[in-house]
């Protein structure tokens, strides 16, 4: 089977300034796919291509099989949701979702019973006959979701939706966004630069750096496997410990050694997540002193200072076991953690 | 510290020196006895003169016809000029410039150049000169109130209403100018009024004779004979008519859409 949305060896230069370089991508039917990256990372100029409003400088956009990259944003069944939202200021939230219809001159029986459906589904029936600046944040956002849904494109585009939305907001409408696009099987592709945002959503993710694609795959995979050091630094927080690799492991630059499944020799860097590390010795044991502590209700972060790295060693204990130990700040520990959950990349 | 009892003597004395000549003129016009030194009692009868005034009539109606043509034209053209301006990739300065001119350029020259350019391509005179004339500033104000509009205006409802699959035209008719609306329907009414009360342009414009005398023309020349409550009561109407026309687009630019 073809994969719905065919991302082909897409480029696009603004002067000499490359902002997508060569990205190949191929996303499913009924896919929440999240290009994630930073800004400047060109992932919100992919999506305008997706959309129509940049005409690639190179490669191709193939919907089922068809190169759309000539097609105008205004003929493609391609839907967009603004970060801004781009309400319509003078018109009504009833009016606001219909725009989209009323434009594929579909009958007017038709068009009302699609937008009292969608406002059900939104939950915004009662807000139907307000205007956009008579309404909360998350409001709006439902409405500039239901606009865009309501036309039942093939692809819907979504830019930052939850960018202007607090942070317990957010939360709940990574799930609510994720309910909702199992429930229209409509293909999603969301762009953030919130890796955890990207993470809880995204049935695949991929990272973009400086317009290049670096690396694509379900969450777990991009989370645990990072391709090279920058996308383990992008995704979630690692420690890392430069040195000298070889086959067996790793040097640190003051002599440590670290056990660990080596894919190259030279200089390196060894990774390990902090929920990885225990305070008890492993395959690989350091020993350092507390430099802070920093409570976040759930779990607790530990910043370590070893002689193995630069930077404090981070680590994750859930609130009980950090109870237990009644840690403070300037106690010498025992780090420990498994050869395995060490990870090796090329400096 | 800010010594307010004396500030606000200050703020009195300024609006007295403003407005008293035009509560006096305003007063005036309802004084019975028609002489600017003795109240006589309050009378209506200079507004009857005027309805039997046919040249006052005939300059009335010349008038409503020079600023509402020049307004809508003004409009039209300045409203796209506006957007024009505002859409373009490149944006120089010598442009911004250029348009702002006629607002800038003093009355009575702009009145001898439009005089000279119609004579020199032998345009016969008469109200279609004067609603040119008019449009020529016009435009340019009706173009600063859009465009300061369209510096606040958000463009990604553009690309949304594209998105959705609206067709240029349709996306300006149904989301650009709706919600320009409130600054388009200022400046129009600033236009309007600033044509209704324009003499040195009209004057230099105008055609021989009655057919295109304008009000403040008509004012002029009767006023060489001396300030009749007649006059007055004139200057009342044209007062009444630019201070709704004025207030009205200063509501409209400020409140139109609310949150804009």
């Amino acid at each position: 089977m073809t994969p719905l949305l065919q991302i082909r060896n897409i480029s696009k230069a603004f002067g000499t300034m490359l902002a997508v370089d060569d990205v190949s991508l191929d996303i499913a039917e009924n896919e929440f796919y999240a290009l994630l990256g930073a800004s400047g990372s060109g992932k919100t100029t992919l999506l305008r291509m997706l959309a129509g409003f940049e005409a690639p400088t190179a490669g191709q956009i193939l919907l089922d099989g068809k190169d759309i990259s000539g097609t105008p944003p205004n003929k493609r069944p391609v839907n967009l949701m603004f970060q801004s939202y781009a309400l319509f200021p003078h018109m009504t939230v009833r009016a606001n979702i219909a725009y989209g219809l009323e434009m594929e001159r579909l009958p007017r029986a038709q068009i009302t019973a699609r937008v009292d459906d969608i406002l059900g589904v939104i939950e915004l029936t009662p807000y139907a006959d307000r205007k956009p600046d008579q309404l909360s944040g998350g409001q709006k956002q439902r409405v500039a979701l239901a606009r865009a849904l309501v036309k039942r494109p093939r692809v819907l585009l979504l830019d930052e939706p939850l960018g202007a939305l607090d942070k317990k907001l957010r939360g709940a409408m990574q799930l609510e966004l994720k309910r909702l696009q199992h429930e229209v099987g409509i293909t999603f592709i969301v762009v953030t630069h919130d890796q955890e945002e990207a993470l809880v959503m995204a049935d695949r993710i991929a990272i973009l750096k400086d317009g290049k694609l670096l690396q694509s795959g379900p969450p777990r995979e991009v989370y645990e496997y990072p391709v090279n050091r920058f996308a383990a630094d992008f995704i979630g927080v690692m420690n890392f410990f430069p040195g000298v690799a070889d086959a067996g492991g790793l040097t640190t630059d003051n002599g440590t050694r670290i056990t660990a499944p080596s894919p190259t020799k030279g200089p390196a860097v060894a990774a390990v997540r902090p929920e990885r590390i225990r305070l008890t010795p492993g395959d690989n044991t350091l020993t350092g002193t507390v430099t802070a502590l920093a409570y976040h209700g759930l779990d607790l972060q530990l910043h370590v200072q070893t002689e193995a790295a630069p930077k404090p060693v981070i680590i994750r204990l859930t609130a009980d076991m950090a109870e237990a130990q009644s840690l403070n700040t300037g106690d010498p520990v025992t780090l420990g953690w498994l050869a395995k959950d060490t990870r090796i990349f090329p400096a | 510290m800010h010594n307010r009892p004396l500030l606000f003597t200050i703020l009195g004395v300024v609006f007295a020196f403003l407005y008293i000549p035009i509560s006096v003129l305003v007063a005036l016009s309802f004084n019975d006895g028609g002489l600017p030194t003795a109240w006589t009692g309050f009378s209506l009868k200079w507004y009857g003169a005027l309805l039997g005034n046919a040249d006052i009539l005939q300059a009335a109606l010349n008038t409503l016809i020079v600023a509402l043509v020049s307004a809508t034209l003004a409009t039209i053209l300045g409203t796209l000029l506006a957007i024009g301006i505002e859409t373009r990739a490149h944006k120089g300065r010598w442009l911004e410039s250029l348009i702002f001119a006629p607002m800038i350029i003093p009355d009575i020259v702009l009145a001898i150049a439009l005089l000279s350019f119609f004579s020199l391509l032998k345009v016969p005179m008469g109200l279609h000169t004067i609603i040119a004339a008019h449009v020529v500033f016009n435009l340019a104000f009706v173009c600063a109130v859009v465009r300061a509009r369209l510096k606040s205006f958000d463009w990604s409802i553009v690309e949304a209403s594209t998105d959705l699959g609206a067709p240029l035209a349709t996306t300006y008719r149904r989301i650009v100018i709706p919600v320009l609306a409130p600054a388009i329907i200022a400046g129009a009414l600033l236009a309007f009024t600033l044509s209704v009360d324009e003499f040195i342009i009209a004057f230099f414009t105008s055609g021989a004779g009655a057919s295109s005398t304008t009000l403040p023309m008509q004012i002029y020349a009767m006023i060489r004979f001396g300030v009749t409550p007649e006059i007055n009561a004139l200057a009342t109407l044209v007062l009444g008519l630019s201070v709704t026309a004025l207030a009205l687009a200063q509501r409209l630019n400020r409140g139109g859409i609310p949150g804009q």
